[in-house]
């Protein structure tokens, strides 16, 4: 069996946009995607069609892959509407065909051992979740989920990751489902009494500065998903950089899309992304 | 024995840049990628690849947001992001030259004498195929004093390929003042001066304020620029550059006068462009039962004067 690594460049075809709360459920036929996408890697699909002159991709974090099936590989990413681009993607008929990279970035590590894991998103960032779930549990590790956004309509995925998971926690900041509180609010105590060595984290800048800095003081390892912003998401238009914490002590402007998404929680500058410190050098 | 099914032969996509043999006019842009784009094009096979613009000491480059979309291009200010001369020497190029790709290594200074440093150390590095000089001054004193420099201090079997400072003024001038001073061949356009606001903050939308625009937007000003050096300075050689996305744009630009053309923001919508571009320029030139890509260069001031 040869395993296949690295993007793909293909043309996809719309199969299915579907409304889940504020998001858009997309489902992609997209060849040889499937085989190479591990839980992180993501995919970037260019906009507007074959007459557009638009210049820049929008990076979607994947959902779920199936290597095979009636329509050939498919793959599912929930994104939301934040601007025209993503407004033209939520809005394209089934059928359309749609320009596609990938998978592309450095996906989670997972732990060599049994260990346990707490998985933390806000709204859709959780999509991603639920595919690194099940290889954590296929490597025999008990996996929790914290699960939070503003309000439910922003929650992803709530009652599939009762299914997927060991335990479930859900926070909104207006209380209308599950505790009335942040999303990371609930992680230190969830660390204490599950006793987990590694959490994996998807969302905002902010919030995954909070799981960083909760998971060190508890001792655990911590695997951050960044947000990647419109570009290039191939690695060439070093718009998406952010510091990094090199082994050698060196901090650097790596690249979002390259580099990560996904990027040792210890080891991103939080407090400067979306800024150059002075002791940053160039990369790449 | 079985005998291959004969396909006629394509086009001759063989172009001369100033005494620089390349099998076809099709090259990436500075700024616009690097290895990463082998995952989708086979390098070697492009006219050549201009690497990121190095400098002499490693830049962390600009803060975010370094990209804004516009109508049909795209606002830039990375700052030079790049590990520095020493970084560049020791992986990205030794990378190229082991795949056989032809790299025109892409150099940027804030001094003469970091000019002069660079092309001393760039020139002295195995597997150059030529140096693109980043200029940043849009006036021809100083694009003359920049060239000197760099072609006194390259080996003269280095072609200098002068990427003319953005300006609003008259880009002949500074071809001129590039090629009297030692530039074997000029490289236009840069991006143009812009800015873009943000709906949400009231402010300039980059980071570092104003950028650079590239992107489809800026062609015709470009190969408005190809054609004036052209017109002006017919035996300085002109690589055009600026929003080509397609093998029309490539044949425009050849047939303004540009020996060679470059891809470059096409990359970051679809990163096998540069491929793409040559495969349709070919399909071009064919449909048009021209046979070879030297037939075209300039072949549009011809044609323009037999009108008249």
């Amino acid at each position: 069996v040869s395993v296949q690594t690295g993007p793909v460049q293909v043309t996809g075809e719309v199969l299915s946009i579907k409304r889940a709360g504020a998001y858009h459920h997309l489902t992609l036929v997209a060849t040889g995607v499937a085989e190479r996408f591990r839980p992180g890697t993501f995919v970037s699909l260019a906009i507007g069609g074959a007459m557009s002159d638009r210049v820049l991709r929008r990076p979607l974090p994947v959902y779920r892959v199936r290597p095979t099936g009636a329509y050939g590989g498919t793959l599912e990413s929930v994104f939301e509407a934040t601007d025209p681009a993503t407004s033209w993607l939520a809005a394209l008929p089934a059928g359309s065909p749609v320009q596609v990279v990938g998978p592309l970035g450095r996906p989670f590590a997972l732990p060599k051992e049994a260990v346990t894991c707490v998985l933390v998103a806000e709204g859709c960032a959780s999509a991603p979740m639920f595919a690194l779930a099940e290889r954590l549990r296929e490597r025999g590790c008990p996996v929790h989920m914290l699960l939070g956004a503003a309000t439910e309509a922003r929650l992803f995925g709530a009652l599939e990751a009762r299914r997927a998971t060991r335990g479930v926690t859900v926070t909104t900041g207006d209380g209308s489902v599950g505790l009335a509180s942040d999303v990371v609010d609930p992680l230190p105590d969830l660390l204490t009494r599950t006793h987990a060595e590694v959490v994996y984290a998807a969302g905002p800048t902010a919030m995954l500065h909070a799981v960083a800095r909760a998971a060190e003081t508890h001792g655990a390892w911590s695997q951050t998903a960044v947000e990647v912003t419109a570009g290039c998401g191939t690695g060439l238009c070093l718009s998406c950089v952010l510091p990094v914490v090199g082994e050698d002590g060196v901090t650097r402007m790596v690249r979002g899309c390259a580099e990560g998404p996904v990027f040792r929680g210890d080891r991103v500058r939080w407090d400067d992304v979306g800024r150059v410190p002075e002791d940053a050098r160039g990369a790449s | 024995v079985t005998t291959a099914p004969r396909t006629p032969p394509g086009p001759d996509l063989r172009t001369d840049v100033a005494g620089l043999r390349l099998p076809n006019p099709v090259m990436t842009a500075a700024g616009c990628g690097g290895p990463e784009l082998a995952a989708y094009s086979d390098l070697a096979a492009l006219g050549a690849v201009v690497t990121r613009t190095v400098t002499l000491d490693p830049r962390a480059g600009a803060p975010a947001p370094r990209l804004a979309e516009t109508a049909s291009g795209v606002l830039g200010a990375v700052g030079r992001q790049n590990p520095g001369l020493q970084g560049f020497l020791a992986t990205e190029l030794p990378w190229y030259v082991q795949r056989q790709v032809r790299t025109v290594v892409s150099i940027g200074a804030g001094s003469l004498g970091e000019y002069a440093e660079l092309a001393r150390r760039v020139g002295t590095a195995p597997g150059v195929t030529a140096v693109e000089v980043q200029l940043t001054a849009t006036d021809a004193y100083q694009t003359g004093k920049v060239l000197h420099v760099v072609r006194r201090d390259l080996p003269h079997d280095i072609p200098v390929l002068a990427k003319l400072g953005a300006t609003g003024g008259d880009v002949v001038d500074l071809a001129s003042a590039a090629a009297q001073n030692g530039a074997d061949a000029v490289v236009v356009s840069q991006g143009f001066p812009g800015l873009v606001m943000d709906p949400r903050t009231l402010r300039p939308a980059l980071g570092a304020g104003a950028g650079w625009l590239s992107g489809p937007a800026i062609h015709p000003l470009a190969l408005r620029q190809v054609w004036d050096i052209h017109a002006a300075l017919p035996d300085v050689p002109v690589i055009g550059v600026g929003g080509i996305r397609t093998g029309l744009d490539a044949l425009g630009m050849l047939l303004a006068g540009a020996c060679a053309v470059q891809v470059g923001s096409a990359l970051f919508q679809d990163p096998s462009s540069a491929t793409r571009v040559l495969d349709e320029l070919a399909g071009e030139l064919a449909e048009r039962d021209i046979d070879r890509v030297s037939d075209v260069i300039g072949l549009a001031h011809d044609l323009e004067r037999s009108r008249r």
